[in-house]
């Protein structure tokens, strides 16, 4: 279903990227880079309302021709950027937030590893895994 | 009897054994010479020379049994030689009961020779195996009617230090600590394992931070050694639980061979991570949390992202802090993975949580190792452990929540780290497939912990009030400290009041008397009051049963102070309006007395008044200083708010 999935930090730089192998991987990271700037321009578009009452989910930040980009930002700043096949209309909204909470749940799981420094690259395989199964249909 | 060894050592001495030692060594003898007749491929050719008649042991189990005994190889060689096997070629009864002699000798730290035999020795120890399955983890067997694992601690221990040329005070002193210590039989035999090869390459690596809690796993182990062996053989002991815990993997690696079953762990396993998990956290059905665990698992010197998978796999609720299951489970796959095991892809099944808490039941182990932990502890470790407990309790307490909102906030409380997460998340995560388990956790930790809590605070709140807590000084600021940490486990008892102390309840009875300050003024009043039968001298028994500031009783105070002042004017007024406050037959010393004793009980309150009022000026500062605090925070908050939009 998604195409890539990315996890930004708070720095704006990425802790986990992971396309599907195509002979384009570049042109996702260089969409996943240039979502950063709508998903910056959301969240100071909601900033001036309380920090709670703020919408995790961005919903989609940006239609391309052939993709669709979502997007998900955390209360610690930590963005969740997805790519997502244009073709593929069968997708709704609800399983988008489906998969932005799943992914919201296993970056919780890999925070509460102890011998993970927030900062450091997401190795784990628990993580991986999860990821994995939101990709795995597109072939 | 084993009379004459004429058949093997050519020139030997009659090798005397003693009952005991004749049936160690033929049990072991039996133990070698069936092995060897089990052993796939080991037995053969010494079964085949040794065919003629006598039932030898063969060289392979032999050999193991001799490594075992953790002695070097060299003396190992010289035993053999020694023993008369090289010679002849084969160990026959003779042989090995003349080699077990010469280990023994050997671990006593005597020199390696014939005449050493000679004398009484205490029996060697070896690293028993029992099964194949086990053999790996080097489980030691029980041998029945053995209980020496001390001494051959301790002459372990000397043998070593010898040969690191430590010194030798040691060995004087560790034969001392022989008849004290009596721990459980397996905790020493793990101390056994690892002391050969691990010890001097962790000698040379002995960091700071190893001793702290390796003694605290020391005194757990060796609950009377710590108290009785001084500090001489401390330092020696650490090292030795040092090794004990981080070389296990060097120990096994010599002997294990066999990978079947790497994944379970047996009983004498089980109880090391137990130990070693309650000398990081008192209560084994609490938690430990992940930065303890942490700086725990990082000791095993295995690489950080490795760490972190065998975290990833044992952390089954991913809630960032380990129950003792998990712990059993952490430790248990860092103990493979140092063996050279490849981590599994996933949690194998006997590794499960479930798994071993059915397996291994561990509410017996809590009254009484609990117990025995607390009494054995040093009193060194006690505000360690107790700033922990604290802490995790401070962190618990937080959340007098239900178990589902518990869960989650528990968790973000206990880990460190930043979470992000809001709680209905985690709760969310823990409801699905981790819910059963989580929520099986959690009530009993709560339960458990809530009686720790209870515990802590008692251990707690001794130390700082003092002991004559009526007589106040501090007793405001006091309680309000308390309250902090009671208020969340005794949210019953009304804020800002101390839980009425012992001494309290029968103050207000008249018909007692308390405290020795009060008692003749008690006595006094309760004399005039039987006497009197009016109000007024019952008035003033009960300000005068609370004089010293509880500050319940506070608002007694000014019905004190009037009835004070208005003693005071009585008394001033003479002994007539004393006479005329008490009735007419009260003797004249008696109403001396009384007034003497109320003049002590004016000094009195007015001591307490000024010290309540000192308090009070105290609080007040100290509440301007929290306003203060209060203003600059938030101060910084409108500052940094219109930046923090991103």
């Amino acid at each position: 279903m998604a195409v890539c999935v990315a996890v930004i930090a708070k720095e704006n730089y990425p802790l986990y990227i992971r396309s599907v192998p195509t002979e384009s991987e570049l042109k996702f990271h260089y969409m996943v880079h240039t979502s950063l700037d709508v998903v910056d321009e959301k969240i100071s578009a909601m900033g001036k309302a309380l920090v709670d009452q703020r919408e995790l989910y961005l919903g989609l930040l940006y239609p391309t021709e052939d993709y669709k980009v979502y997007g998900y930002v955390t209360n610690s700043k930590v963005k969740f950027v997805m790519v997502v096949d244009s073709s593929n209309t069968a997708l709704r909204d609800n399983e988008i937030r489906s998969m932005f909470r799943k992914l919201h749940n296993s970056y919780t799981d890999v925070m509460c590893n102890p011998f993970y420094n927030p900062g450091d690259r997401i190795q784990s395989r628990a993580f991986d895994s999860m990821v994995t199964s939101m990709m795995v249909q597109v072939c | 009897m084993e009379a004459t060894a004429g058949g093997g050592c050519g020139s030997g001495p009659p090798l005397l054994l003693s009952e005991g030692e004749q049936q160690c060594y033929s049990e072991l003898f039996a133990r070698c010479a069936g092995a060897a007749g089990g052993g796939p491929g080991s037995g053969p050719p010494e079964a085949a020379r040794a065919a003629p008649g006598a039932a030898t042991a063969a060289a392979g189990p032999v050999a193991d049994l001799f490594r075992a005994s953790q002695l070097p190889a060299e003396t190992l060689h010289q035993i053999t030689e020694l023993c008369g096997a090289k010679r002849v070629g084969y160990f026959g009864p003779t042989q090995f009961y003349v080699a077990l002699k010469l280990i023994a000798a050997a671990q006593s730290g005597l020199p390696v020779r014939i005449e050493s035999i000679k004398c009484e020795l205490p029996l060697p120890r070896f690293m028993m195996l029992k099964t194949d399955a086990e053999i790996r983890f080097g489980n030691p067997a029980e041998l029945h009617g053995t209980k020496v694992q001390i001494p051959y601690l301790i002459t372990e221990k000397s043998t070593f230090k010898r040969m690191d040329d430590e010194e030798k005070q040691q060995e004087t002193q560790s034969p001392a600590m022989s008849p004290l210590a009596s721990p459980p039989s397996s905790p020493p035999h793990y101390q056994r394992v690892p002391l050969s090869h691990g010890y001097s390459k962790l000698r040379s690596s002995t960091e700071q931070m190893h001793p702290a809690p390796y003694e605290a796993r020391q005194s757990l182990v060796q609950p009377e050694g710590p108290s009785s062996g001084g500090p001489g053989p401390k330092p020696p002991r650490h090292q030795a639980s040092l090794i004990r815990s981080f070389s296990v993997e060097r120990e096994l690696q010599d002997h294990s061979n066999y990978p079947d079953e790497p994944w379970r762990i047996t009983e004498e396993q089980r109880e090391y991570y137990v130990n070693q998990f309650r000398s990081l956290q008192p209560d084994p059905s609490s938690f430990i949390s992940g930065s303890v665990a942490k700086n725990f698992f990082t000791k095993s010197k295995l690489s950080i992202p490795e760490l972190s998978y065998i975290w990833e796999l044992s952390d089954a609720d991913c809630d960032g802090a380990l129950t003792l299951p998990e712990f059993c489970a952490a430790f248990h796959l860092i103990v493979a993975r140092k063996n050279g095991y490849p981590l599994p892809e996933g949690l194998p099944p006997t590794l499960q949580p479930e798994y071993l808490q059915a397996a291994f039941p561990k509410p017996k182990w809590e009254c009484t190792l609990f117990d025995s932990y607390s009494e054995s502890m040093p009193a060194n470790q006690q505000p360690r452990d107790l700033n922990r407990m604290e802490l995790s309790v401070k962190d618990m307490a937080d959340f007098p929540a239900p178990t589902q909102d518990v869960t989650g906030d528990d968790k973000q409380a206990l880990t460190s780290a930043t979470d992000e997460a809001l709680p209905k998340d985690i709760s969310e995560d823990s409801a699905t497939p981790k819910d059963p388990n989580s929520l099986k956790a959690r009530p009993r930790s709560r339960s458990y912990s809530s009686t720790s809590i209870e515990e802590a605070m008692k251990r707690g709140e001794d130390p700082p009030t003092p002991p004559p807590r009526p007589q106040k000084t501090h007793s405001r600021a006091s309680s309000l400290d308390l309250n902090k940490v009671f208020q969340p486990s005794v949210p019953a008892s009304k804020s800002g009041l101390l839980p009425p102390p012992p001494a309290l309840p029968p103050r207000p009875c008249p018909s007692q008397s308390e405290p020795a300050s009060e008692a003749e003024l008690h006595s006094q009043l309760n004399r005039a009051t039987s006497q009197a039968a009016e109000s007024s001298p019952t008035k003033k028994d009960i300000p005068y049963s609370q004089p010293p500031s509880k500050p319940i009783r506070r608002k007694f105070r000014p019905e004190n102070q009037a009835t004070e002042s208005q003693e005071p004017s009585n008394t001033v007024g003479g002994p007539a309006s004393v006479a005329t406050v008490k009735p007419h037959p009260a003797v004249q010393k008696q109403s001396s007395k009384q007034k003497k004793a109320i003049q002590t009980a004016i000094r009195k309150n007015k001591e307490a008044n000024a010290v309540l009022a000192r308090l009070n000026s105290e609080l007040q500062q100290q509440l301007k200083e929290v306003h203060q605090e209060r203003i600059a925070l938030e101060n910084q908050l409108e500052q940094l708010r219109p930046v923090t939009v991103l």
